[in-house]
């Protein structure tokens, strides 16, 4: 029963994290690159442009940390925490937002 | 997920390898054979002319002719293009005088309609064309590469880019698994079993790993808008479409209104002389003629592409039409365009002469062998995890595993099959079939369809055997095909010196050779494995409770 209940564990762990992977690098990735196209000190669309380009790098360092990180958990806490401030910072410093 | 970095990065590697291998597989085949898709264009269409050059023709008269027909087809256009006769990249290959244009857009539309139309470059009259085969030639193989078959365009474009992330991710941890890259590289040790496919992935792997990292992301790079379009909507967020404002800005489109253009009275060969001069003979192209409001009607003279990697935007000299004098140009991409347009330009290789073209084609295939050996891998693997299990009771575990070694035998012997099979339906199909191009298709996706339901009927280690003959078989036999069925065949072309027909025929040889390769080095391995096997107990049974002694039997018939 042990044996059967820490197998079951062991593969929602690994489904946990291909979701966070997964869904969590996207949505961090996408607020980085927002983040990065509004500060890069290019004009409008070059920044947005470069921004783009890093982007798929950003996500293959955010799997990379998901998967290699001690748990699941803390997969998680790693991909919504920074996710949610560059979001909060692009929200701010978009027209019309907080600044 | 295992303890220690570098052991969970393996573990990253070895799944995402298996979930996307065979299609990444299927993308490499399809891509590679892409860096040949003009020559294959050609030979899927055996009704048109073998290669010729054209002698010189006198450039004054050839101008006023192809301007007397651009006045003839578009008068009052918005663009007039003359092309040369000159060395074309796209598509590739000597290319007669060719004339193009684009009318005034229609209220409300940002383009005109455009045209195009090849001239006999002695008499201005349009080129007699030749009614090929319907095919879709090697651009179908090609575009499969990224749109796969059968899927609407925007659903093939997402699959494929969610593979080639993961192949991105497969990279970077294979790197960081791999500690002792530089060594291992030097490293084979043969007949090893496991060891040894280790090896030889790694190998592959790392011998053009620069050329797979630089396809790898630069394939990303061609969708933003379907792949990494947060950018782009938020910060365009407020224009009514954020796309084409992104674009519009990223390319410096100008809004500025063009007028109808009238023939120029200064003679455009001085203008080519000018610019020779400066370029060196024979460095001139085409030409651009258009008039923008508020400006001087304009010549652009376009030069050859040269070694220049980024070859969409080639170098150009202005020129007013209505005074002759040079004039600036447009100012050149900003850095940020041309590290896309160059990346852009990497991937597809359209810029390389024939040798870095076959270079392309060895690192390509070079990529379908990483792919190949990696997924055999993770079958040895496993199957040596199953033998020393006791019993080899059939469980969930080994029917995924033979699923793997099916699906292996199906695409990475089968899907060559399926390719030849593709050019089979080309000769073999009656010419006046409805549909005759998408019969061709359907040819290659139903052969493979039968390699694998073949390959899950047999034995697993003759249907390796046997699917890789039929594969050198296939390839083997379809220059004698070409030769029974046209007279576009090896006797003539290279007589005729038409390397890029001819080569496609020396290309299946090749490929042929290849494949009696692989199915002679199997067949051999696994008759002497068989013949050892009597001794050693340990070896019994194999994954799918075959022993080793029926095997050798089944070979042997």
């Amino acid at each position: 029963m042990i044996a059967f209940s820490d197998a079951a564990r062991y593969r929602w762990a690994v489904f946990s994290r291909v979701i966070a992977a997964a869904v969590g690098g996207y949505a961090l990735t996408s607020a980085a690159i927002v983040l990065l196209a509004l500060i890069w000190p290019l004009p409008r669309a070059q920044a947005v442009g470069v921004a783009t380009l890093l982007g798929f790098a950003i996500y293959a360092i955010a799997v990379i940390w998901v998967f290699s990180t001690r748990s699941a958990w803390r997969a998680w806490i790693g991909m919504v925490a920074p996710t949610a401030v560059f979001a909060l910072a692009a929200w701010w410093l978009l027209p019309g937002g907080g600044a | 997920m295992k303890d220690g970095f570098r052991q969970s990065m393996a573990w990253l590697h070895t799944w995402v390898g298996l979930v996307v291998g065979w299609v990444l597989f299927f993308v490499f085949v399809t891509g590679t054979a892409g860096y040949f898709d003009d020559e294959i264009d050609r030979w899927m269409r055996p009704e048109l002319p073998l290669a010729e050059r054209l002698d010189d023709v006198e450039r004054d008269a050839m101008l006023a002719l192809a301007l007397d027909r651009l006045e003839q087809v578009a008068p009052g256009a918005g663009r007039w293009s003359i092309e040369l006769p000159h060395y074309a990249l796209q598509p590739r290959g000597m290319q007669g005088l060719t004339i193009s244009w684009e009318e005034l857009p229609e209220r409300g539309q940002r383009q005109g309609r455009r045209g195009r139309e090849a001239l006999d470059a002695y008499t201005g009259e349009p080129a007699e064309a030749i009614e090929p085969r319907a095919t879709g030639g090697g651009q179908l193989l090609y575009r499969m590469h990224y749109l796969l078959h059968y899927f609407p365009r925007n659903v093939g474009i997402l699959l494929v880019g969610a593979c080639t992330m993961l192949m991105l991710l497969a990279i970077v941890t294979g790197v960081i698994t791999h500690a002792k890259i530089f060594k291992d590289f030097f490293t084979f040790r043969s007949g090893k079993g496991q060891r040894s496919w280790l090896d030889a992935h790694n190998v592959v792997s790392v011998m053009a790993l620069p050329f797979f990292l630089m396809i790898t992301y630069s394939g990303l790079v061609f969708f933003p808008i379907q792949y990494m379009p947060a950018a782009i909507t938020t910060v365009y967020g407020d224009s009514p479409q954020p796309t084409r404002a992104f674009f519009d800005e990223f390319f410096e489109r100008s809004d500025e209104v063009r007028l109808p253009l009238a023939r120029p009275e200064l003679s455009l060969a001085r203008m080519i002389d000018h610019a020779e001069a400066e370029w060196g003979a024979g460095q001139v192209t085409a030409l651009d003629l258009r008039h923008f409001e508020g400006q001087a009607p304009q010549v652009d003279v376009r030069r050859a592409h040269g070694t220049q990697i980024d070859f969409r935007d080639p170098e150009t000299m202005r020129f007013d039409a209505t005074s002759g004098e040079r004039i600036a140009s447009d100012a050149p991409m900003h850095g940020a365009g041309k590290t896309r347009n160059v990346l852009i330009a990497l991937h597809e290789g359209l810029f390389a002469d024939i040798w870095l073209r076959w270079l392309y084609f060895a690192a390509g295939l070079l990529g379908c062998a990483m792919i190949g050996t990696g997924l055999v891998l993770w079958t040895v693997k496993r199957r040596k995890r199953h033998q020393k299990r006791d019993g080899g009771a059939p469980s969930f575990d080994a029917a995924g595993l033979r699923l793997v070694e099916v699906l292996n035998i199906a695409t990475i012997a089968g899907l060559p099959v399926a390719v030849a099979a593709y050019f089979w339906a080309n000769r073999l199909l009656p010419l006046e079939i409805a549909d005759r191009a998408q019969w061709e298709v359907h040819s290659m996706f139903l052969t493979w369809g039968w390699v694998f339901l073949y390959a899950s009927l047999r034995p697993l280690r003759r249907a390796w055997i046997e699917v890789l003959w039929l594969a050198a078989a296939a390839f083997a036999l379809l220059p004698l095909l070409n030769l029974l069925t046209t007279d576009r065949h090896l006797g003539v072309t290279v007589a005729h010196g038409d390397w890029a027909l001819a080569g496609f025929d020396l290309t299946m040889l090749g490929l042929a050779a290849l494949f009696c390769y692989m199915a002679r080095t199997l067949q051999r391995k696994w008759r002497s494995e068989a013949g050892s096997a009597g001794e050693t107990e340990a070896r019994a049974a194999s994954a799918d409770g075959e022993t080793w002694s029926n095997v050798e039997a089944e070979v042997a018939q």
